[in-house]
């Protein structure tokens, strides 16, 4: 007889679409957004393939476009913001600060269905004709000229920004009230402490995209004319509306990561985190700090000199709270037991990776530097490290992680570490060529280049189908392993925090009997006593 | 090798030596008390249930202000450079309909307190539906207005686009505030459609016996959204009506 947990406590398609618990509508999120992250793929592919010749021959110059357009608007929207937050941050929420639920379950579940209707407007514009003003929207383009599915797109990208704003609320609400007795501010995983950071962004800059692309939907269906220059308005106010959130919205996507590696890195090194405050106040200076950047992606729009070397400055400081991540990690890791499980490894690739992500951002803060390179393939190569090789290793460690916890199955070890590897090889072959490219003069946003591009161009289709086999082989393991893996304990890898506590899969309710902290909820044995119990 | 782990780290409940950072067997203070019928399962007590509701609609509040500020930016940087041609056309909103409209609204507000003081003091449901009513009247009587105030810029082609027509210096700059204007009221006004719908439920609940002084949330966090949404207005009003005032023909 199987024990009730929140897997088998229901049944049915109406069980699931009408659940109100929060580790359900993780689940509910893990599908779409795959869905999304496969349909983001595919647009990504034809982009490479494209780029394989130095001619135009696959696809026509508007397709092109097109492809690259809905590839941005559905990895961003669609899969990265959404990613971590609302598939871990939902299911272990609630279990890392002992709740039986976030504080609204009713509003998780509506935040779900609107990121589906969301999804749906995206889509029909994807499919009625597509989208060619890529994914920044930028006016007056978009307002005037583009063709296609403009306020579709934008409708789409309107509706999801509410599903976020919600997220942000509730993650927000429980980790304020509904912490359980004892489980102070700073006994609190930094898993939370990071999605504390990034739902304050989420609430924060979601509002004014979303009045954003109202706006320019508005202008285009309803003649408007905010953004038009004809009217004496200035398409520059667009791209710094946009970019408030726009850039905080890259912290949304790589805060949660930065929050799991925490979570594995002490798991892993059987330590607590170095500088456990330190590492909690980082994420949130990130995203203060954050949201006085975004004129650096202005510098060559006609932003005043004094205001670009302000935001060249404020840009430089956000490189702090992030060397203080890897730094801590660094040394967490030093002298740990270090178990190169697959979490682990994704956790080393995404330190790796993100610190050559942020090192190349520092290149791109700096405003002499910024007019070479600005609108190349090297600004391309490195927002894909953060995002990519950031957010997406985090978001795969982090399900390595706790899938044991959320399917209590476990999956294939081996096969794992084996893609793991092939994903960190695969990332590098395809974006560290893009650096060089871009370097030498590459410009984005163009399906054909001059030939001397063409073995970097090589490289980098190459790298993408490796990375491309790297991401459907954990899909596969994965699956299985719901059907044949192992049954897994209530705390596989040895590790600390109260959701190893509960049974795999955990109950509907969380826990059984309300947990009460008396100490920080990740306390590791020192690795020399390690020994005295073997 | 995992399976050795699990062996060395046992969870700090089953081997209290090793660690005790969760004490499992100690319940709740709070168990003992008698549940209220309305408290949702995932809370402790009511307690914890208020404040979580009361944060969650300070919060949404503050993504309303962020939603609202874009609108307000972009009245900020183009008042900034057309200050002469904004006060042209603020000139040709009529100021008594807006003073009317904000008297309206403030003592909508008013009628909003009573109506959570009527709940909070248990006063009988035909009290608090008599607030909550007066509220939504008042609610109605100033979309009403607005709606004529429509109809007026509709007539005489200020509405922005092919038809938008004006006689004064500044064709452009006017065109640009009565987007302003538009998008800004029209915003506002969708707002308090919702906050009638929201009124509608909580008047429903009123009447069918649901506030009293140990449950009034849903009043409460109702109330909060309505007095938001007065305040946009009372922001709206100078910034599109009165800097009219600056104009000489």
């Amino acid at each position: 007889m199987e024990t009730l947990n929140y897997l088998n406590n229901g049944h049915g398609l109406k069980s699931w679409l009408l659940t109100k618990d929060h580790k359900r509508i993780a689940l509910l999120y893990l599908v779409s957004i795959t869905v999304f992250f496969v349909i983001g793929g595919f647009f990504a592919m034809l982009v490479r393939l494209e780029l394989l010749t130095p001619a135009g021959d696959l696809l026509t110059s508007e397709t092109y476009n097109k492809m690259f357009t809905m590839h941005g608007v559905v990895m961003v929207f669609f899969f990265l913001i959404p990613s971590i937050p609302a598939v871990l941050g939902n299911f272990l929420i609630p279990i890392m600060v002992g709740a039986k639920d976030l504080a609204f379950p009713r509003i998780n579940l509506l935040s779900w269905y609107i990121y589906v209707l969301g999804g749906v407007f995206t889509l029909v514009a994807a499919l009625g004709g597509g989208v060619d003003t890529g994914w920044t929207f930028y006016t007056p383009y978009s307002t005037a000229a583009a063709n296609g599915h403009v306020i579709t797109a934008a409708l789409g990208v309107f509706i999801t920004g509410f599903s976020s704003i919600l997220t942000g609320l509730n993650f927000i609400v429980t980790i304020h009230r509904m912490r359980a007795p004892g489980l102070t501010w700073f006994r609190l995983p930094l898993f939370v402490w990071s999605h504390y950071a990034t739902s304050l962004i989420m609430i924060l800059g979601t509002p004014v995209i979303a009045i954003t692309v109202l706006l320019v939907a508005a202008e285009r269906g309803l003649h408007l004319g905010i953004f038009d220059p004809a009217l004496g308005g200035d398409p520059i106010l667009f791209q710094h509306l946009f970019w408030f959130y726009s850039h905080p919205a890259v912290y949304i996507m790589i805060l949660p990561a930065m929050g799991v590696v925490s979570e594995i890195v002490q798991a892993f090194t059987r330590k607590n985190i170095f500088g456990y405050s330190f590492v909690a106040f980082s994420s949130l200076a990130i995203a203060i700090i954050g949201f006085l950047v975004w004129g650096h992606h202005l510098f060559v729009s006609g932003q005043s000199v004094y205001s670009g070397m302000i935001f060249s400055f404020l840009s430089f400081c956000v490189a702090i709270p992030s060397a203080i991540k890897v730094f801590n990690w660094t040394a967490t890791i030093f002298k740990g037991s270090v178990c190169l499980d697959s979490p682990m490894l994704y956790a080393f690739g995404f330190i790796g990776l993100f610190t050559i992500g942020g090192l190349t951002g520092l290149f791109l803060a700096a405003m002499g530097l910024d007019i070479h390179v600005h609108d190349t393939y090297f600004v391309v190569a490195h927002f894909h490290y953060i995002m990519v090789g950031g957010a997406i290793m985090g978001y795969l460690g982090g399900l390595h992680y706790w899938w044991p916890k959320i399917s209590g199955r476990r999956y294939s070890e081996p096969w794992a570490k084996f893609s793991a590897l092939l994903v960190f090889t695969g990332f590098n072959l395809t974006f560290f060529p893009q650096f060089i490219a871009g370097y030498l003069g590459m410009p984005r946003r163009y399906h054909a280049y001059p030939p001397e591009f063409q073995v970097l161009n090589v490289a980098s289709t190459l790298g993408a189908s490796i990375l491309t086999v790297g991401y459907v082989i954990p899909l596969i393991y994965f699956a299985y392993s719901l059907f044949a893996g192992e049954k897994s304990v209530n705390d596989p890898w040895g590790a600390r925090g109260l959701e190893w506590e509960i049974p795999s899969p955990p109950p509907t309710e969380n826990f059984t009997v309300s947990p009460v902290v008396t100490e920080g909820t990740h306390q590791y044995v020192h690795p020399n006593q390690e020994v005295g119990l073997a | 090798m995992r399976d050795a782990h699990s062996e060395h780290f046992p969870g700090p409940i089953h081997q209290p030596p090793l660690a005790s950072n969760v004490d499992a067997i100690q319940p709740h203070d709070h168990e003992e008390l008698p549940h209220h019928p309305k408290l949702q399962h995932h809370f402790d007590d009511m307690a914890q249930q208020v404040e979580a509701s009361t944060l969650g609609m300070w919060v949404f509040l503050v993504t309303e202000i962020m939603f609202f500020g874009g609108l307000f930016t972009a009245y900020l940087v183009y008042r900034y450079i057309n200050p002469e041609g904004f006060a042209e056309a603020s000139h040709h909103l009529n100021v008594t309909w807006g003073a009317v409209n904000t008297i309206v609204l403030i003592v909508s507000s008013l009628t909003m307190a009573l109506a959570v003081r009527s709940a909070q003091i248990s006063a009988p449901p035909k009290t608090q539906v008599a607030w909550i009513g007066a509220t939504m009247l008042l609610g109605a009587t100033f979309l009403g207005v607005k709606a004529i105030e429509y109809y007026d810029k509709f007539t005489h082609h200020l509405v922005p686009g092919p038809n938008f027509h004006w006689e004064g210096k500044h064709p452009a700059p006017a065109e640009m505030f009565y987007s302003l204007y538009f998008c800004m009221t029209g915003l506002h006004a969708i707002h308090m459609v919702i906050g009638l719908g929201i009124m509608t439920v909580i008047g429903f609940m009123a009447w069918r016996r649901t506030f009293d002084a140990d449950y009034y949330t849903p009043v409460e966090v109702a109330g909060l959204y309505w007095h938001f949404v007065d305040i946009v207005w009372i922001f709206l009003f100078p910034l599109l009506y009165l800097i009219g005032g600056h104009f000489t023909e």
